[in-house]
């Protein structure tokens, strides 16, 4: 086991693991942190999806020892009060069905808005293609993504 | 309309006991979370017990105007949580916004609450009115008395009672203490709104627990934590059934974070609990880590001999023989065949397939006190209780059993085997476990969707009317012990009823059914059976009509032919609504612009049907198919009858889309290989689903209302897929697909 301080959701959060844990089971089981999700434990679902130093990453696959400074961000620490665009047009357009996979798709498009403020459904695609919905409720994710872009817009921009 | 409803409703005893039951115990899971939603449970509960007005197992009202209602059926994605209670707030003149849902624990107070084969709905939604409107009456008479006036001078609206000529207003919260103390009336008497009343019923609302899915809360059966708690993995024999013969225990009891290894001997049932190892660590990690170092060495048996290349060989040696048994027969096959004008024979075959919920299976299990405190993401709790009840002899009184959300069911959570072996490895440690499959374990031990053949033969007489269908349906079964007898019992959704579409319709038809002997265990997956027969029967109806030279939709109309209602026939048979089908297949070749549209080559529609789960359901597809042999779903369109009320549109067209998308998933990807009694694939790199790239652009979803009972969407909408879009690839390319996965034919044209 060794001692970590890690950067989680912009607060400093001590930690003690073996090296190669992966970071989704030190979220998950050290911290309380259960938003993302263990869906294949080999990052081919995207269930596990944070933000590391703003990029997705899958958790399931990312050491704890390698985390080092980089900042990471969750579910439970992409914006206060659910104000994300991407969670008001999730909770307008009422896309979850089981909701398992819903954490690591919003993680995903929230890194896609922020490069692309208004992407194409191919654009879409393409940036939410390692992310599984066993529900299938594809529809509704790409209708998300655009709605939350229009919110983002009529903000200002920020998203 | 709601009248009709009423006729048909069957009322349940269930009512009156709940009536008499103490109101639902708060989820102490749930308490311990930081939503919101948690905080508002926490205070009805506060109230002092006299106050808060309980006239049922499912409705708390407190003096602060809170309602709880308490959804007792598992939500696993099909969104009950949220229509169920929508019933109750309607028949209740609540606001919506004044409503808090929690789940229901395993409790008899709520009568069944198996959330399986698209039932939740049909069950209870008249039961549900009963008990909104037994409070609403209840809240009104309080109402009176209070006021001194007739109970017939008050109406209820906006979580309030109002006496209209005074203008005095009690809301619910003023009015739960007096409510209180009121009988409870018999529910036949109480009045049920018109259905041109709703306010909350055929409104898309939102799911209640979204708010939590998208800021993370903890929802799930994973998500579950309690103090003190172990980890616990359980590893068992790649092939099904085999036995522990030795493990290296002592090695991995030493590995960092290990708290304990032990074998359990487990039981010779295929969907109980199997032998096994189980590691029990400090943490989850610490757990997947150790099970790397362990080495079992297996007794595997002789399902060690199976293999889907077995099967195929064994399925066409079977389909030379007269089929083991004979399902249905009418007329005479030999002759109406030998008679025909035209006839075709076509072999159609499926693979065994796996329900891969995104959230692998996962139980938590403390036991105490000589019993058991479970937390399950479970479809059918009772089972869960009575599975670990039997196996590890422990008084059903004595398992309390936690509902949590699922994280997909799809047929697979209607077993319990993880709630036992959770359970079974709690029983040998002195703290809460939680038990984690991993997705590798999810994959090759689940309670598969079967495989199977269906060797058929159909012809046409002159005018190109079907009147001749032969179906030797070769299928897989587990040996099963019955009255001490060892008997062949096909697996859940691999057998055929005689009735089932085109049974009862074709003059001369011919249903036999022959069982391959396997290991494997089987279990419903979404729409059992109709996922595949409705592929096997519409696909061949379409050939069928091809060879007779008509149009799709002409000949399947005159197939269905001119009767309202087709009786049931056989043991499993079910009425069935000539006139619901006609409607919904006119409505979506309507919708379609079916025979109106002209495609170049590689393009087409397809059409098929599915009567199951009581649902009327027809939809068409659009595709493309590049030269290269590339598919491409263009559009779907559905057409769905499935009575009187959509309770919550946003949640009904959600499933249907998710639904076909699903379909065309299992269609185009799903296949599992077996290899020496064991699945080969183990992750979502060898055994593909669909991504969000390959749903259509466009899922057309048209409900038809009509008069008939509400009825369930989690199923229905999933059969009539394939069919329609292996017809619509006929129509582009002249190619027809007889194998699933779809991949395994190949598309190319020139």
């Amino acid at each position: 086991m060794s001692k970590y301080t890690l950067h989680i959701n912009g607060e400093p959060r001590n930690v003690d693991a073996a090296p190669e844990t992966p970071l989704l089971w030190v979220l998950r089981d050290s911290l309380g942190l259960v938003g993302a999700k263990f869906g294949c434990g080999a990052g081919h679902c995207g269930a596990c999806t944070v933000h590391v130093n703003g990029v997705p990453t899958r958790a399931c696959m990312t050491p704890v020892s390698t985390v080092g400074r980089k900042q990471v961000t969750t579910i439970e620490g992409l914006a206060a009060n659910a104000a994300h665009p991407l969670q008001q047009a999730w909770l307008e357009l009422d896309v979850p069905q089981c909701g398992y996979c819903q954490a690591g798709q919003i993680m995903t498009a929230a890194a896609l808005l922020k490069e692309n403020p208004n992407p194409s459904d191919e654009e879409i695609d393409g940036a939410l293609a390692g992310n599984l919905c066993r529900c299938a409720t594809y529809l509704r994710i790409r209708a998300g993504i655009h709605r939350a872009a229009e919110i983002a817009a009529k903000k200002g921009g920020k998203s | 309309m709601s009248t009709s409803i009423t006729q048909q409703m069957s009322r349940r005893d269930f009512l009156r006991t709940s009536a008499l039951a103490s109101g639902g115990l708060v989820l102490g899971f749930y308490l311990k979370t930081s939503d919101g939603a948690a905080d508002k449970v926490a205070k009805p509960s506060a109230v002092s017990g006299g106050a808060e007005f309980k006239p049922n197992a499912f409705i708390r009202i407190a003096t602060n105007g809170i309602v709880t209602l308490v959804s007792k059926q598992p939500e696993i994605g099909q969104g009950i949580k949220t229509s169920l209670p929508m019933v109750i707030a309607e028949e209740l003149e609540v606001n919506w916004r004044d409503v808090v849902i929690v789940q229901g624990d395993l409790d008899p107070a709520y009568g069944s609450q198996s959330a399986g084969g698209s039932t939740s709905t049909p069950n209870n939604y008249n039961d549900f009115h009963r008990l909104g409107a037994t409070a609403r009456s209840m809240l009104i008479e309080a109402a009176a008395l209070t006021w001194k006036v007739p109970a017939s001078e008050c109406v209820a609206a906006d979580s309030a009672v109002h006496h209209q000529a005074t203008k005095r207003r009690l809301g619910y919260g003023e009015l739960a203490g007096k409510a209180a103390t009121l009988p409870v009336p018999d529910a036949k008497s109480v009045v049920l709104k018109d259905a041109k009343d709703y306010k909350i019923l055929g409104t898309r609302i939102g799911g209640v627990d979204n708010l939590a899915v998208v800021t993370g809360k903890p929802l799930f059966g994973s998500d579950v934590h309690l103090p003190g708690m172990l980890y616990a993995v359980y590893e068992k024999c790649p092939a099904f059934g085999g036995k522990v013969v030795a493990a290296n225990l002592d090695i991995v009891k030493a590995l960092p974070g290990v708290r304990d290894a032990f074998v359990i001997d487990g039981t010779d049932d295929l969907k109980g609990l199997m032998p096994g190892v189980a590691i029990v660590a400090e943490s989850t990690w610490a757990a997947f880590s150790a099970r790397k170092q362990l080495k079992v060495t297996w007794n595997e048996g002789k399902v060690a001999n199976e293999s889907c290349e077995g099967f195929t060989a064994k399925a066409n040696e079977l389909a030379k023989q007269p089929g083991a048994a004979i399902l249905r027969k009418d007329g005479n096959i030999t002759a109406a065949l030998a008679g025909a004008a035209k006839t075709v024979e076509s072999a159609y075959s499926y693979p065994f397939i796996s329900h891969a919920s995104i959230e692998p299976q996962n139980c938590t299990a403390w036991f105490k006190d000589g019993g058991f405190e479970i937390w399950a993401p479970t479809q059918n709790p009772a089972a869960g209780q009575n599975l670990v009840a039997s196996t590890l002899g422990t008084a059903k009184e004595k398992i309390v059993l936690h509902i949590t959300r699922s994280g997909g069911g799809f047929g697979r959570r209607l077993s319990a085997d993880y709630v036992v072996e959770a359970a079974a490895i709690a029983k040998r440690v002195a703290a809460p476990v939680k038990l984690t499959w991993s997705r590798e374990d999810d994959l090759r031990h689940d309670h598969f969707r079967a495989g199977g053949f269906h060797f058929l033969r159909g012809g046409v007489d002159a005018k190109g009317k079907l009147i001749a269908w032969h179906n030797h349906f070769v299928t897989f079964a587990n040996k099963v012990i019955r009255d001490g007898q060892p008997v062949l019992q096909p697996g859940s959704g691999a057998s055929l009823s005689g009735d089932e579409f085109p049974g009862r319709w074709i003059e001369n038809f011919l249903l036999e059914q022959t069982p391959i002997e396997c290991g494997i265990p089987m279990g419903p997956w979404r729409a059992p059976g109709s996922n595949v027969f409705a592929w096997v029967f519409h696909s061949f109806i379409d050939e069928l009509a091809h060879a007779a030279g008509r149009d799709p939709l002409a000949f399947r109309l005159e197939i269905l032919g001119d009767k309202d209602v087709i009786p049931g026939t056989g043991e499993r048979g079910v009425p069935y609504s000539v006139s619901r089908m006609k409607h919904v297949l006119q409505h979506v070749a309507d919708k379609a612009e079916w025979g109106k549209r002209k495609f170049p080559r590689g393009q087409g529609q397809g059409i098929a049907f599915h009567f199951s789960h009581r649902g009327y359901i027809a939809q068409v597809a659009e595709v493309t198919v590049t030269k290269d042999g590339t598919l491409k779903v263009d559009r779907v369109v559905v057409a769905t009858d499935i009575g009187a009320q959509i309770v919550n549109p946003s949640g009904a067209e959600n499933q249907v889309q998710g639904s076909v998308i699903d379909a065309i998933g299992a269609l185009v990807f799903q296949e599992l290989n077996i290899e020496r009694g064991r699945i080969v694939q183990g992750n979502f790199n060898d055994y593909p689903m669909i991504r969000i790239a390959d749903a259509p652009p466009k899922v057309e979803v048209h409900f038809l209302k009509t008069d008939y009972p509400v009825t369930g969407l989690g199923e229905p909408a999933f059969p009539p897929l394939a069919p329609a879009v292996c017809n619509a690839i006929f129509a582009a390319t002249g190619k027809r697909v007889r194998q699933l996965p779809l991949s395994r034919t190949d598309l190319r044209w020139s």
